[in-house]
């Protein structure tokens, strides 16, 4: 089910969660909205569910506006960030419950669900589990039954509220894997929120990336990573070298590679952009090795750029394992960088003065 | 033997502690038991049935708990009622009303019993217009022990459901309602089944504090044997004739059908959270 | 938080009103009227009888008995309440199971049967009745037997608000203090008394407003000699048999200002205590 916002403006108070928000989401997608804490991600998962309602604007699900409809009648999975798993019902009967509360016309017969029940379990791979209560579950399986609750109803859309953010770090890493592997096999549309980034890129198809309750930038993973529409995003999304310029300090910029627009007011680089050689004698380009960093199959080079000012740009780029090895630099030592790609913004200052 | 021993004063603590429950609960207690047990007192197993038998003493035992099952009922209703508005619902002057529901707790009984009495006397403020419009006579009646036994009653549900209801999670009952269950469904399949414990326990202090309330009842309720006399009443009618026997037959027996009750009452509550206690899922891979 | 906007959690518009309706009628006839009621039947024959009711001879020395059997029972209700609470939360003791419930006992008996208990220990026909009449010494009919029979019904009101509050603080503070090198009373004045002041007030006053207003248990132990063993309660309650509504209800405002000023100090401990909780 394919879904559109138009002009979603919510407000608490005098907080404004969001602010004219138009977004499309085309069906079959698996989509993370992204962004820090209180950017509004999360009352724009709710207003899509119909949890809360907006203060203008539309909410069209499959076409039709659905804005006013409770939360009933939208035909959505919703899964809650703590789960909400009934706790004084087993597995089972939290499954079942979406079925057992449809109208008696509607409502399938106790084998059908007890067959749904349990093709459901085996579908999150716990059927095991079908006569426990809440409590007796660890994170990741309540995270799994939650959202095989969430599946009972046959929602058209599945909506996930923070759904590794309760999690250890280890659960998290294969929960990953295993929510893209079942949006996969389902193919229902699906929207998550989250605060990280790491899990937007490896999880979803599509990426929204919020702040102060603005849509700043939609686009596939790879869209945001390597052309971000702004400085926040390009903040946000991997690391960056945020280098703020001043007219005469652009000389040496210039010199490692980069052809620079008249006046912009900052410059990221991807740490992985910079590459890094032996240097010969003093250039524009030269910076110090101060200190590196493994960090397993890359290393982290901390540089340090003097600045005709005397004062100096720290600067980190990242290679490789071997092909530092191959430099055999050491602490102290002088390169020239080479900077192969970067982003200017006109927004905003990275460094603070001196 | 004590796990944060590295504390000091544990003995002078509970050496006092038992020194003054001995003397203030426990040896006051126990003359009950023993005015039962010893051979020269006119209470003999036989005597204490005749005492019981009395037809008079088991009419005060029919008042006295059935009034108190009664008015623990119409509490617990109307109790509910209390805690959901003032949970749920945004009401001007809340903390006023929320400080108020513990007043028949801090009224001392008398004066309760003097008030309800003159309220809903048949020349009452509000004894008159019941009287008149819909004919129901309150005061003097067994129905005046239920009133008074409700105003006593109702602190104890709405303290216990309240914060019970504090603490439901929002999102179990958006949960619900985001698989298609209507507002009563949630209510009866997510908020009863939470309530429900804490309601037992709320209506079964209602009713052991309503079956031994004397104070506020005694002046409301015209205490007619054989209609509206309550068991504390005739405990205290024995005393006054000095007939120590009857009196502790009386209250023992009054002592132990409440426990029995309560924990009948405990046992239900027990069953209603039972659930198989296997922890070990937690162990199972993610 | 965000209440009015969450359309999951609201009741249909008819439901909401209905039963604020119903809990409006419930406070406003069942908990006001009465409160108001006494006041008004008591300054109903206006001021200059209410002064005279509440200055006769039987109600001052009632006021005055109340006072004393108050002034003696709290302070050992407060001390009671706090060692057995300081043995129940920072120790671990075989039986604390059984203590717990044997502190809680006395709110499980009626008031009646707790007053028949000191009657049957100290009474003429009781177990050390001979003794003490022999000895001369009258407890039942007298202030010492208000006492004891005040004592047994307040006895689980300071522990009961301690222990919950003294196991969820810990005893980190304390096992600190003396670690500093504090000794036990310096710990407790210094650390633990701070820590449950709240709390321990509260109790302090729950347990004050029993003690002034108990009526069953006393009346049962006093002998309702008027002038000399009845205390405010029993006074309203002979002042009301005596048809002087104005007396009995002048007495019982004096009470019902009690009652007043406990649920005011209680709710205002309440919300210190809510202030004091760290949000999350």
């Amino acid at each position: 089910m394919s879904i559109i916002l138009k002009n979603i403006s919510k407000r608490f108070g005098n907080f404004s969660a969001l602010d004219n928000i138009n977004l499309e989401i085309p069906e079959g997608e698996l989509v993370a909205l992204l962004g820090p804490s209180g950017c509004g991600k999360t009352t724009l998962l709710r207003i899509i569910a119909g949890l809360e309602r907006p203060d203008s604007g539309h909410v069209l699900l499959k076409g039709e506006d659905k804005t006013y409809h409770d939360i009933r009648d939208r035909g959505i999975g919703f899964v809650f960030q703590h789960y909400a798993l009934f706790r004084h019902m087993t597995v089972f009967e939290n499954i079942a419950f979406g079925m057992r509360v449809k109208p008696r016309k509607l409502r399938p017969t106790e084998t059908q669900i007890r067959d749904k029940v349990h093709a459901l379990l085996a579908l999150v791979q716990l059927d095991w589990l079908y006569d426990r209560y809440p409590d007796q579950l660890s994170g990741g399986q309540r995270q799994r039954i939650a959202l095989a609750r969430a599946l009972a109803v046959e929602p058209s859309v599945l909506l996930l509220d923070e759904p590794f953010g309760a999690l250890d770090a280890s659960v998290r890493k294969d929960l990953r894997q295993w929510l893209r592997h079942l949006h996969h096999n389902l193919n229902v549309t699906s929207i998550f929120v989250t605060h990280d980034q790491e899990e937007a890129m490896e999880v979803a198809s599509q990426v929204v990336v919020f702040n102060h309750g603005h849509l700043e930038q939609q686009g596939t993973p790879s869209d945001i990573y390597d052309h971000p529409a702004n400085a926040f995003v390009s903040r946000f999304i991997g690391d960056t070298n945020i280098i703020a310029l001043e007219s005469h300090h652009t000389d040496w910029l210039r010199s490692s590679g980069l052809d620079i627009p008249p006046q912009p007011d900052c410059l990221h680089v991807r740490p992985h952009d910079i590459d890094l050689s032996k240097a010969t004698s003093d250039g524009a380009a030269t910076a110090i090795l101060k200190d590196w960093q493994h960090l397993g199959a890359l290393i982290r080079v901390e540089l340090a750029k003097p600045l005709p000012d005397g004062a100096e740009e720290i600067v980190y780029a990242e290679m490789p394992n071997d092909r530092f090895k191959q430099l055999a630099l050491a602490i102290g030592d002088k390169v020239d960088l080479t900077i192969r790609q970067a982003h200017w913004f006109h927004e905003e200052i990275g460094r603070a003065p001196h | 033997m004590s796990k944060t021993n590295i504390l000091p004063g544990f003995r002078p603590a509970l050496g006092f502690s038992l020194l003054y429950l001995s003397l203030v609960v426990l040896i006051p207690l126990s003359t009950l038991v023993f005015k039962i047990l010893q051979p020269d007192a006119h209470l003999s197993w036989a005597g204490y049935l005749d005492i019981i038998g009395n037809e008079r003493v088991q009419a005060s035992f029919r008042v006295s708990f059935v009034a108190a099952l009664i008015a623990a009922f119409i509490a617990l209703v109307l109790g509910f009622v209390l805690a959901w508005v003032l949970v749920r619902y945004r009401l001007p002057a809340k903390r006023i009303f929320d400080a108020l529901i513990d007043l028949p707790f801090a009224l001392p009984t008398a004066v309760a019993g003097i008030v309800l009495a003159s309220l809903y006397a048949p020349n009452g403020l509000l004894g008159e217009p019941l009287n008149q419009l819909l004919g129901v006579k309150i005061a003097f009646k067994p129905a005046g022990i239920v009133v008074a036994l409700i105003f006593i009653g109702l602190p104890f549900i709405v303290r216990t459901i309240e914060p019970v209801l504090q603490e439901i999670d929002p999102s179990m009952e958006e949960a619900a309602s985001s698989m298609g269950a209507s507002r009563w469904q949630i209510f009866r399949y997510i908020i009863f089944p939470n309530v429900l414990p804490a309601a037992i326990t709320g209506f079964g202090m209602a009713f052991a504090r309503g079956v031994g309330e004397y104070g506020s009842v005694i002046f409301i309720a015209g205490n007619l044997p054989y209609v509206s006399e309550i068991v504390p009443l005739l405990i205290i009618t024995k005393l006054e004739q000095y007939d120590y026997s009857g009196a502790t037959a009386l209250a023992l027996t009054m002592l132990v059908v409440s426990f029995v009750l309560l924990l009948a009452i405990n046992l239900v509550q027990l069953m209603l959270l039972k659930r198989p206690q296997t922890p070990t899922a937690a162990k199972a891979k993610p | 938080m965000h209440n009015s906007s969450k359309a999951a959690l609201q009741d249909p518009t008819w439901v909401r009103y209905g039963l604020m309706t119903l809990a409006l009628l419930v406070i406003g006839l069942f908990l006001c009227l009465p409160l108001a009621s006494i006041f008004f039947q008591a300054f109903a024959k206006g001021w200059q009888a209410y002064a005279e009711q509440i200055s006769t001879p039987d109600a001052v020395s009632a006021i005055c008995l109340t006072l004393l059997v108050s002034a003696i029972s709290l302070p050992l209700s407060v001390v009671f309440g706090v060692s057995a609470a300081w043995a129940i939360a920072r120790f671990d003791f075989p039986g604390k199971g059984l203590l717990t419930t044997l502190i809680d006992l006395p709110f499980s008996v009626s008031p009646v049967t707790a007053g028949l208990l000191f009657v049957l220990l100290f009474g003429a026909h009781g177990w050390f009745g001979e003794w003490l009449q022999a000895h001369d010494i009258k407890i039942i009919f007298a202030v010492p037997g208000i006492v004891f029979a005040t004592l047994f019904i307040t006895c689980p009101f300071v522990a009961r608000e301690l222990i919950p509050l003294m196991q969820e603080m810990g005893s980190e503070e304390e096992e600190a203090a003396l670690s500093m090198g504090a000794g036990p009373w310096t710990m407790f004045w210094r650390v633990t008394l701070p820590n449950i002041k709240w709390g321990l007030l509260y109790g302090v006053v729950l347990c004050n407003a029993r003690a002034m207003g108990e009526f069953g248990a006393v009346s049962v132990v006093s002998g309702h000699i008027a002038g000399l063993t009845n205390t405010l309660p029993l006074h309203v309650e002979a002042t009301y048999n005596e048809y002087n509504a104005v007396g009995a209800f002048a007495a019982a405002s004096l009470l019902t200002v009690l009652a007043v000023v406990t649920l005011v100090v209680k709710s205002y401990l309440e919300w210190q205590q809510q202030l004091n909780r760290p949000h999350n």
